[in-house]
């Protein structure tokens, strides 16, 4: 299985350095198209083979480890291999995103810009986040993790001509670096003073104490700058849309994920014993970005901004269920750690799926109209029907709505976040609920977010003549969405089907069985999933979607029966004043407002000016609102400040002279040195 | 219990909340109508209102599309079922295990996210305008009403609301300070929710004030109907989860005999017109507030919602 996934992996290298020969098109005329479909296609069936192991792996009885060292890296170093159950987890939700967004882009790639900028990066970024949980010492996952970064940030800079776009790439490669380099002194530090890069090692003589709570907190700020944590999102928002729809969806749906596990990685397997601060600190981060993010994403106008930012939500949700299961875990809570790790880990599933499928849905929006910005669309539910009834199931599973998949993995963690009055400390006690409070704000936000996105993209009447001639989008494009939008719906009916082998991660995570997985065999199983006992709390997906049907249908049937079945077009009735302008709709400014006016002021320094001119002036009116986002202003611009002053006062030492150069190395030796022999 | 009579009177269940809710509402209408001076209609009133909406043709939009057909049936089905699966006489039937309260919320959410759509779907003005504002109202309303269900699930340690009503039935739970809150916070996110006075008027057709009747502004028919009919369950939700949760006195737990089920009966029926009148000297008593006031109204029901469950642990404190 390890072995299949590492011929995936070659054969994704190998389309990367294929692509760029077939399609420079002096050599072959025919080179293109040809380029395009073996890339695409080629991705698809590579993430077909690495997911299907891992879902062998799942299947297969025995789960011990599966370890494998290649003479490959450093002479003394080989590289470490090794796929356990949380890295085919990982691997598994990886591939499902890799293989929709390939069969995606089969249709999509035609569409971009410069297809030649995009083909060579696009297998080699999957390459990298496959390789990045195989990983088994410390330099193989930095190797992995900076050609995901690398990968990702030349596929951002594909439409490099794009305004913006070479400015977003900018900001991407310094958070990456800041990341990147966080990480090395992270492991580093896991590593000791003997310098053993394997993770077993690491496993064996974690470090202790302060030490420790150095090497998460840098852990914290490299693997959740990758993620998108507050107040390291700075970059998610403008790098992840600068992509081609395609390519955002793996950064948005996947890359994150990739981050997570980098997290879940250090925090739950190579650390030893944990603190409870380090989940306190978690927690926190993750409410703020669930908060923050949503409201970002509900005054932003760009489609897929909106959903960059709703990525910062959700991985806030799943930073909040990893926070809860570190605290229950440190409080040998066992059952309640395993939920809420479970929580987490099935909420990095499911929002791979409803998120990759929105980017694609803006993709195919983008295509069809040649615009991203809500208020230039509208109408498109006439114009694109197929991708409508997609883009809604993908509305309402991100919106945590049941009988869809996002609404089981928020209703594990709020059943996570109910166990807080076993836990003895008194900042948890008081602290999860307000937590789980935000989180619950955060939910209600999201479903009043993608209500603005839905209501103002596809339904009402279109805004330009663009969305009012769009047509819809090929049948591969449509086929990856509709089998994105068919697993979200099935997990939110099924939930069993991906709980069990979430059980097999979960046991290996935290050291105790997933309750959900173990209660109710057989028939009962698959009707109700239980967190932990079945009069505590149950939810039955299927049993929901069922009634929900069922009821629907009788309630059809019998008005139909009862009543007067005539339907009859007619002008809008508006109260008696239809407007025939489409300017007149609500737009997605003004759907906000309300919003804006409760949660804006305080969180943006929202500031909306009117200028009416008086009665008899013709000037228009006008109205515009100026938004202060606190991060930028309170944490990065100081920031940057600093750093271009030590910059400029750091200039004059790139003109010394070679003697100079040479006696400042010599102080650096000596200074170094005698360091080390003061401190043994 | 023979599976025969768990499902039909499953069937009861869903069939009682159906055909109370009209009578709930013209309750509600009788009585304010009373308090304010006036004669008002018939209890029975809005049973007349939604037999003539059936009997009415549907007129839709010429730009509507198959979302706004299909809208209300959605909107009405998942009412119905959070309604039913709100436990009125008795708490043990085939589909209680999936009267878990944080899943009624999700229920209700979805009704309100395609009602919502539906809204938006015909693109005029007054329809955004209700979508907007019903959606800020809910997206304050939902985290309150969640706080409300933390302080009673941290309490007895399960949001399942059969096994709610048991352990309040099963020993002394006395007065507690955290459930006083938690009720005055639901009854706010009820009021809210049903659109009632002082946060919305079901009554009135004026443009700056509307929030539901401007959603549904196009619906017309049988479509109407079903959205009526839709909010009347609404209400009774609301009255119904207060009843069972904070009151739960009457209700058959074990095995059904005929006089438990009429005790049980008599008990959410007279439990529900004592709410109904509540609830109308609370609405004849205020005046209605400015849209924008909304999110002071409900930031209080949250507030009080997080009170109630810190008082709870200081109340546990040693």
């Amino acid at each position: 299985m390890l072995m299949a996934v590492l011929a995936a992996v070659a054969v994704l290298l190998c389309l990367g350095v294929i692509a760029p020969i077939l399609a420079s098109r002096t050599a072959f005329p025919w080179g293109d198209p040809l380029a395009h479909d073996l890339v695409y296609l080629g991705s698809a069936a590579a993430c077909l083979i690495a997911g299907g192991a891992a879902l062998a792996y799942f299947l297969a009885a025995t789960s011990a480890p599966l370890e494998l060292s290649l003479p490959l890296g450093i002479p003394w170093m080989p590289a470490q291999l090794r796929l356990d159950a949380l890295s085919a987890w990982f691997l598994l939700v990886i591939n499902l995103g890799g293989l929709a967004a390939s069969i995606y882009g089969k249709g999509y790639g035609r569409h971009v810009d410069e297809p030649r900028r995009v083909l060579p990066f696009f297998p080699a970024f999957l390459a990298g986040m496959n390789l990045v949980p195989l990983a088994d010492d410390a330099f193989t996952f930095l190797l992995a993790w900076e050609f995901m970064s690398v990968a990702s940030w030349l596929l951002v800079l594909s439409n490099h001509r794009q305004p913006g776009n070479a400015h977003a790439g900018m900001i991407y490669l310094v958070m990456a670096a800041f990341g990147g380099a966080c990480l090395l002194l992270a492991f580093g530090i896991l590593a000791g003073v003997n310098g053993t890069y394997h993770f077993a090692d690491i496993r064996a003589h974690p470090p202790a104490g302060w030490v420790a709570s150095i090497a998460v907190a840098l852990v914290i700020l490299g693997a959740g700058s990758k993620a998108g944590a507050v107040p390291l999102h700075a970059w998610l928002p403008i790098a992840h849309p600068a992509a081609p729809s395609h390519v955002s969806a793996l950064m948005s749906g996947v890359m994150t994920k990739v981050a997570l596990y980098g997290l879940v990685r250090v925090l739950f397997d190579l650390m030893g014993d944990p603190a409870w601060g380090w989940g306190a600190v978690l927690l926190v981060v993750g409410a703020a970005s669930a908060l923050y993010g949503i409201l970002s994403a509900l005054i932003e106008d760009d489609l897929k901004t909106i959903l960059a930012c709703s990525t910062i939500e959700n991985v806030g949700i799943v930073l909040i269920g990893l926070g809860l299961a570190l605290v229950f875990r440190v409080n040998g809570l066992a059952a309640l750690a395993a939920l809420s790790a479970g929580a987490a880990l099935l909420h990095v599933f499911n929002h791979a799926l409803m998120k990759t499928l929105m980017f694609c849905v803006a993709g195919a929006v983008q295509t069809a109209t040649g615009t991203r910005s809500l208020e230039r669309l509208g109408g498109l539910i006439h114009r694109l029907p197929v991708t409508a009834a997609l883009a809604l199931a993908g509305a309402a599973a991100i919106s945590a709505l049941p009988p869809f998949n996002g609404f089981i993995s928020e209703w594990l963690t709020f059943q996570a976040v109910l166990g807080s009055p076993l836990l003895p400390q008194w900042t948890l006690r008081f602290g999860v609920p307000v937590v789980g409070a935000v989180m619950a704000l955060a939910a209600a936000l999201a479903a009043a977010c993608f209500v603005r996105v839905y209501g103002i993209a596809f339904l009402g009447r279109p805004r330009t003549a663009e969305s009012a001639a769009a047509e819809d989008v090929d049948p591969w494009m449509r086929g990856a969405m509709a089998g994105l939008a068919a697993l979200c719906l099935a997990v939110g009916v099924l939930p069993r089907a991906v709980v069990v082998p979430l059980g097999h991660v979960v046991a290996s995570v935290v050291k105790a069985p997933l309750p959900s997985a173990t209660n109710g065999n057989g028939f009962a199983g698959w009707l109700w999933l239980t967190p932990l006992e079945p009069s505590q709390s149950s939810y039955g997906g299927l049993v929901v979607f069922l009634a929900v049907v069922v009821v629907t249908v009788a309630g059809a049937a019998g008005v139909h029966r009862l009543a007067n079945n005539r339907v009859r077009r007619a002008p809008p009735w508006d109260c008696g004043f239809p407007d025939p302008q489409p300017a007149t709709q609500y737009t997605g400014s003004s759907f906000a407002q309300p919003l804006r006016r409760v949660f804006g002021t305080l969180v943006f320094r929202a500031v909306e000016r009117v200028d009416m001119p008086e009665p008899g002036e013709t000037r228009p009116a006008r109205f515009d609102i100026r938004l202060v986002d606190p991060v930028w202003t309170v944490l990065y611009a100081p920031l940057l400040a600093c750093v271009s002053w030590v910059a400029d006062r750091a200039n004059p030492l790139q003109f010394l002279t070679i003697r100079r150069y040479l006696s400042l190395m010599f102080a650096a030796l000596v200074i170094l040195l005698s360091a080390v022999a003061l401190s043994r | 219990m023979s599976a025969v009579l768990a499902v039909l009177l499953q069937l009861v269940q869903f069939a009682l909340v159906l055909l109370v809710a009209p009578l709930v509402t013209g309750l509600a209408r009788k009585a304010r109508s009373r308090l304010l001076g006036r004669r008002g209609p018939l209890v029975v009133q809005p049973y007349r209102d939604l037999a003539k909406l059936l009997r009415k043709e549907a007129v839709m939009a010429e730009n509507a599309s198959w979302l706004y057909r299909i809208a209300p049936y959605l909107v009405f089905a998942l009412l119905w079922l959070a309604t039913a699966l709100v436990p009125t006489f008795m708490t043990r039937q085939p589909l209680s295990p999936a009267a878990d309260l944080i899943a009624l919320v999700g229920l209700l959410a979805s009704a309100r996210f395609v009602l919502a759509l539906a809204g938006m779907d015909v693109g005029t003005s007054f329809g955004g305008l209700g979508s907007s504002r019903e959606m800020m109202i809910a997206s304050l309303a939902e985290p309150a009403m969640l706080l409300v269900i933390f302080t009673m699930a941290m309490f007895v340690h399960t949001t399942s609301i059969p096994s709610i009503v048991d352990f309040v039935l099963g020993r002394p739970v006395g007065l507690r300070v955290s459930f006083a809150l938690a009720v005055i916070s639901l009854t706010m996110v009820g009021i809210a929710e049903t659109g009632r006075i002082p946060i919305d008027n079901p009554a009135t057709h004026l443009e700056l004030t509307m929030v539901h009747e401007a959603m549904i502004l196009e619906y017309s028919g049988r479509h109407l109907a079903l959205i009526e009919a839709a909010s009347m369950l609404k209400l009774v939700f609301y009255l119904s989860l207060i009843a069972v949760v904070f009151a739960p006195w009457g209700i058959v737990r074990a095995d059904p005999d005929l006089a438990g089920l009429g005790i049980a009966l008599g008990a959410w029926v007279a439990k529900i017109i004592a709410g109904t009148l509540v609830l109308s000297v609370f609405e004849a008593s205020i005046a209605k507030m400015r849209v924008f006031r909304v999110a002071e109204f409900l930031g209080g029901a949250f507030l009080l919602g997080l009170l109630g469950t810190i008082f709870l642990y200081v109340s546990q404190a040693p």
